[in-house]
């Protein structure tokens, strides 16, 4: 909290959970994000579109510093993600001081990343466990509430290579969950799974939702988007080009970009339904 | 498709295809061994109840187990501890970290074991009879002070020291390390990206990551070859006679064999011993491919991936 941020807030609520400022990022000279900005409040549910290549899974790495950003700032409950400013200077923080404030942010991976050496009540026990610091009785009580949460309580001594992928992404979901995370970020988490098995995962995390969870979501899911976002993020090339309620900018977009992009998905989305009825 | 056109196709009962080469090599297999044994028998020279008799002699099994067993644990825990930290070593964002990584493989994988045995063995003492532990050029600042006392907290007499087995372990440790290092270096680069950024996105450090995280994955890449490296240790052990170390299997095998002029059934005494330490070490190996292979594969079989099991099922698969 020691970060000034700028805000218009008078409360001491009132500030968004998520305040970026202008952020940049370049890989090896190419310009991934050109200067984004967004807010996003306490328990609400941000869905980021666009092509791929537009920039919005890095700018989701950026949030929790699976990527380092150049420019800009970006703030999560009023820290500073990555640095601390001292007498008009930026600090890099240490790996600890890095991992402290990850901890506060649940992240859940396209390819679910679960650890396959570990069951899945293990894999969802390690960061309360070895992070957190609880007994593993009170972490294993927790998982197992968790693991009824995403449908999974028969299966705590399941391998990973012993689940299907949207029981996997289910795993990951309660993994990250187990942290009492402020926010969770998802990095399109159907992505990769079978048609048939997008539907579980998604009805998990639209519960999440209405439990007031604060979320952004990477997706390509547009009746996801319509239905449980607040607000969706268009962006393209790097920048924000549009944003606002899912019924204005998905049925009503006002820039050509996002128009042509909803056409493309609409598209596909009309050819997946047109191919089990032919 | 003959004659019953009009069934549907029933379960499958096909002839395996034969295989006549098998039979003629499994002759051909079972005269050979047929006269190797008639050669053991007929043949007095090789004397096997003297064989058996020197492996039960105290010399030799105190040098087995000392020089040869204990000599082996010792330097591969050594090893195999040391080579893991110099292969995170390599792979550290820290330049000075990694330099000094490179520099220690470097030189380790360069000497013969046999060469730095030696030079540890009686080099050493030669170059520096005692090993000080105390404060930085201790002696010289004492000089100068004119103190009576040089500085010095820990002194150990490097010529008695060097031809003990603890030297040995050392030795051999060392050197083993740096094999070490390039297969932990393999092992941790064999684990997935996802996986470390899945641990950091759950809050945890870089160090525990490793620990919880990547290097239980990598022990999956990383015992197979190091068990590789613990076979070819026991057998390394009979270098130690450079130190020199007497207590080891080979040595006192063959102080026997020189003593009683009966050579050939001394070393056919070792040779028989080093298969049995070796035989024990490939079950051990088999026993902790299992250990970190779980949660890889699916079904029953999950884990049993070991060289046996493989064998069996060819045997079981191959019919002929």
């Amino acid at each position: 909290m020691s970060a000034t941020q700028p805000t218009t807030a008078t409360g001491t609520t009132a500030y968004p959970l998520v305040h970026a400022v202008n952020v940049t990022k370049a890989f090896h000279g190419n310009e991934v994000l050109k200067g984004i900005d967004m807010d996003v409040a306490k328990g609400e549910v941000v869905c980021l579109l666009g092509p791929s290549g537009s920039g919005k899974t890095t700018f989701l790495r950026c949030i929790n510093q699976l990527e380092s950003i150049d420019g800009g700032r970006i703030w999560v409950d009023g820290d500073l993600m990555g640095y601390a400013e001292k007498n008009g200077h930026l600090h890099h923080l240490s790996d600890k001081q890095v991992a402290a404030q990850r901890r506060e942010i649940g992240m859940v991976f396209q390819r679910w990343n679960l650890f396959p050496h570990m069951t899945a009540l293990e894999n969802i026990m390690e960061a309360p466990v070895q992070v957190a610091g609880q007994s593993k009785a009170k972490a294993k009580e927790r998982a197992l509430a968790l693991l009824d949460q995403v449908g999974l309580k028969d299966k705590p001594s399941a391998y990973p290579a012993q689940l299907s992928g949207g029981q996997q992404q289910r795993v990951a979901i309660a993994r990250a969950l187990a942290m009492d995370p402020k926010l969770m970020l998802f990095d399109e988490p159907t992505s990769a799974l079978d048609p048939e098995l997008v539907g579980e995962v998604l009805k998990v995390m639209r519960q999440l939702a209405q439990d007031g969870m604060t979320m952004i979501v990477v997706t390509h899911e547009m009746s996801f988007a319509r239905e449980v976002a607040d607000r969706v993020v268009f962006m393209d090339g790097g920048v924000v080009v549009e944003q606002g309620a899912p019924k204005d900018v998905i049925n009503n977009p006002q820039h050509e970009r996002t128009k042509s992009f909803l056409r493309r998905m609409r598209q596909e989305e009309d050819d997946a339904e047109a191919t089990p009825s032919a | 498709m003959t004659d019953t056109t009009d069934e549907r196709p029933g379960p499958i009962n096909a002839r395996p295809v034969p295989h006549p080469w098998r039979w003629v090599a499994l002759v051909v297999i079972a005269i050979l061994v047929a006269m190797m044994i008639s050669s053991f028998v007929t043949n007095d020279k090789w004397d096997f109840p003297f064989a058996l008799r020197v492996m039960n002699y105290n010399p030799v099994l105190d040098g087995l187990v000392k020089g040869t067993i204990l000599g082996t644990v010792g330097a591969m825990v050594l090893g195999v501890g040391l080579g893991i930290i110099v292969g995170i070593m390599r792979l550290s964002t820290n330049p000075v970290l990694r330099g000094v990584s490179f520099v220690y493989t470097w030189f380790f994988r360069a000497i013969p074991r046999y060469v730095l045995l030696t030079i540890l063995g009686t080099g050493l003492g030669y170059l520096y009879s005692t090993f000080d532990i105390g404060v930085p050029f201790g002696k010289q600042i004492a000089g100068l002070l004119g103190l009576s006392n040089d500085l010095t907290f820990f002194s150990l007499d490097v010529n008695q020291f060097s031809s003990t087995l603890a030297m040995g372990i050392i030795g051999l440790g060392l050197s083993e390390a740096a094999y070490m290092a390039e297969i932990a270096r393999a092992g941790i680069l064999s684990v997935d990206k996802g996986q470390t950024e899945a641990a950091h996105a759950l809050g945890m450090s870089s160090g525990k990551t490793m620990r919880r995280v990547v290097l239980p994955q990598a022990m999956r890449v990383i015992v197979p070859p190091t068990g590789n490296e613990t076979i070819a240790m026991v057998k390394d052990t009979s270098l130690l006679l450079a130190l020199p170390v007497t207590t080891e299997l080979f040595f006192q095998t063959q102080a026997i064999g020189t003593r009683t002029l009966q050579i050939m059934p001394t070393m056919v005494a070792a040779t028989l011993w080093y298969l049995i330490v070796c035989s024990v070490l490939m079950v051990g190996q088999n026993y902790l491919e299992k250990r970190f292979g779980r949660g890889f594969g699916t079904g029953p079989a999950r884990g049993d991936t070991s060289m046996l099991a493989k064998l069996r099922f060819r045997a079981g698969a191959g019919g002929a």
